[in-house]
């Protein structure tokens, strides 16, 4: 498993890629730079699977003390920020050419990036607290409170003005992917970057269980050296 | 409930000997308010369009204050170990703690949103009810997601942790206010529902999890 995960993560990221460079036609009205479409959409999938990742965990930590689950919790916040600071950096990208400003305060952008700030001061609370119980507790106190943040959140921001483009519209006229091959790629992108994704976080939780177990094995031997003299 | 209303007149009692957090909440908002007013230096038409954003901006941060001090008159002497041990159920706890907060906050309110009106020159008598229950669900809304952190910030220097989560609280109640300003509760709806959303969800979660925050 653990060989075989990162050579499919490899082979779907460059299918992917070879989807969206060489076979997916050039967009009629945002020419070259909708391309940049479906790594971000993938990207903001994969940052809130991260984020509904950190809330389970935390749950699930909170629930039975478990080790795992607080390690599960930590690596899904680090990934989903990465992920989340991906989708803020390729958004704007698209929106320079396209909207003519860099950024704007539209409810979905809001969003992005107030649950960007949520996890990031997660990241920080853990940084700051360091490697006491009782922070791993407010880690996860905070890892469920900024997911039932979320829907108050996509409501809130609709008091604020609108310009967005919906990506899998059901109305009026249907989505802008026209092409069959524009839905295959996106399709493809999002599988390659959930992959990473995972595969980022499977790494990150085994360096932390290591880390664990170098601390441990650490106290021992001070302990031992210490009944020698 | 016995417990939380014990615990209520606890801090209530505390707070009317000493009047040191009332008395720094009022200061710190009082500068605020001057400083935030100071820096839009707007003509006086146009200042009254401020008001929503300066009034619950300088909420926000004299909030937080407040509520933080609360339990950081539980640290000294270690007065939490003894709450914990005590027979009180910890949700009790903390809905004693909330109520005593919200009640803090209703004071501060009090003496900040008239100096706005008087700051930003804007007549509030009109608009009195409605205000009133938006700085009610306001208050509500930020008091029981700040008493639980509170509970955590006194452990970790991490009290801006939770400014991201108060965003949409932030959003509904500078939009509500904006509405009722401009003419009454009914424009407010869509922003009172956001609000009331808001305030059982975080009320209800901080009952749940405040157990896990004190826990020793």
């Amino acid at each position: 498993m653990r060989r075989v995960f990162p050579a499919v993560t490899c082979v779907t990221m460059l299918a992917a890629l070879f989807l969206v460079f060489m076979v997916v036609p050039i967009e009629q009205q945002m020419g070259i730079v909708q391309r940049i479409f479906y790594f971000h959409v993938s990207s903001a999938w994969m940052a809130f699977l991260g984020f509904f990742l950190v809330a389970g965990a935390s749950a699930v930590y909170l629930w039975n003390g478990s080790r795992g689950a607080d390690r599960l919790a930590e690596a899904a916040a680090e990934v989903g920020v990465l992920f989340c600071s991906l989708v803020l950096v390729t958004g704007p990208i698209w929106a320079r050419p396209i909207w003519g400003v860099w950024w704007t305060w539209d409810p979905r952008l809001t969003m992005t990036v107030i649950l960007w700030a949520i996890y990031a001061s997660y990241l920080m609370l853990r940084a700051f607290g360091g490697e006491d119980e009782a922070v791993q507790r407010y880690a996860a106190v905070l890892g469920i409170i900024g997911v039932l943040d979320i829907p108050i959140i996509m409501v809130s921001v609709r008091l604020l003005r609108g310009m967005h483009p919906a990506v899998i519209a059901r109305n009026e006229g249907g989505s802008g992917l026209v092409d069959p091959w524009m839905r295959i790629a996106l399709v493809v992108s999002a599988v390659a970057l959930i992959l990473v994704g995972s595969w980022l976080m499977q790494l990150r939780v085994r360096a932390s269980r290591l880390a664990e177990e170098m601390a441990a094995l650490r106290r021992e031997t001070e302990a031992r050296q210490g009944e020698v003299a | 409930m016995r417990g939380a209303l014990a615990i209520f007149r606890k801090d209530m009692s505390i707070e009317w000997r000493t009047r040191e957090g009332l008395s720094s909440v009022l200061v710190l908002g009082l500068l605020l308010l001057v400083v935030l007013t100071v820096a839009y230096d707007a003509p006086p038409e146009a200042a009254p369009a401020l008001a929503p954003s300066v009034l619950w901006a300088t909420f926000l941060f004299t909030g937080l204050l407040g509520v933080q001090r609360g339990f950081l008159l539980e640290r000294e002497n270690d007065c939490l170990s003894g709450l914990l041990v005590s027979p009180i159920d910890p949700a009790a706890i903390y809905l004693g703690k909330l109520a005593a907060n919200v009640a803090l906050l209703a004071v501060m309110q009090l003496v900040v949103v008239p100096l706005v009106g008087l700051f930003l020159h804007l007549d509030l008598m009109p608009v009195l009810p409605g205000l009133l229950v938006v700085l009610a669900l306001g208050n509500l809304g930020f008091a029981a997601l700040a008493t639980l952190f509170a509970a955590i910030s006194v452990r970790v220097r991490a009290r801006e942790v939770m400014l991201p989560l108060l965003v949409p609280l932030l959003i509904g109640t500078v939009s509500a206010t904006r509405s009722v300003l401009a003419g009454g509760l009914t424009l407010a709806s869509d922003a009172l529902g956001v609000l009331a959303c808001f305030d059982v969800i975080f009320a209800v979660a901080g009952w749940l999890l405040f157990a896990y925050v004190v826990r020793d």
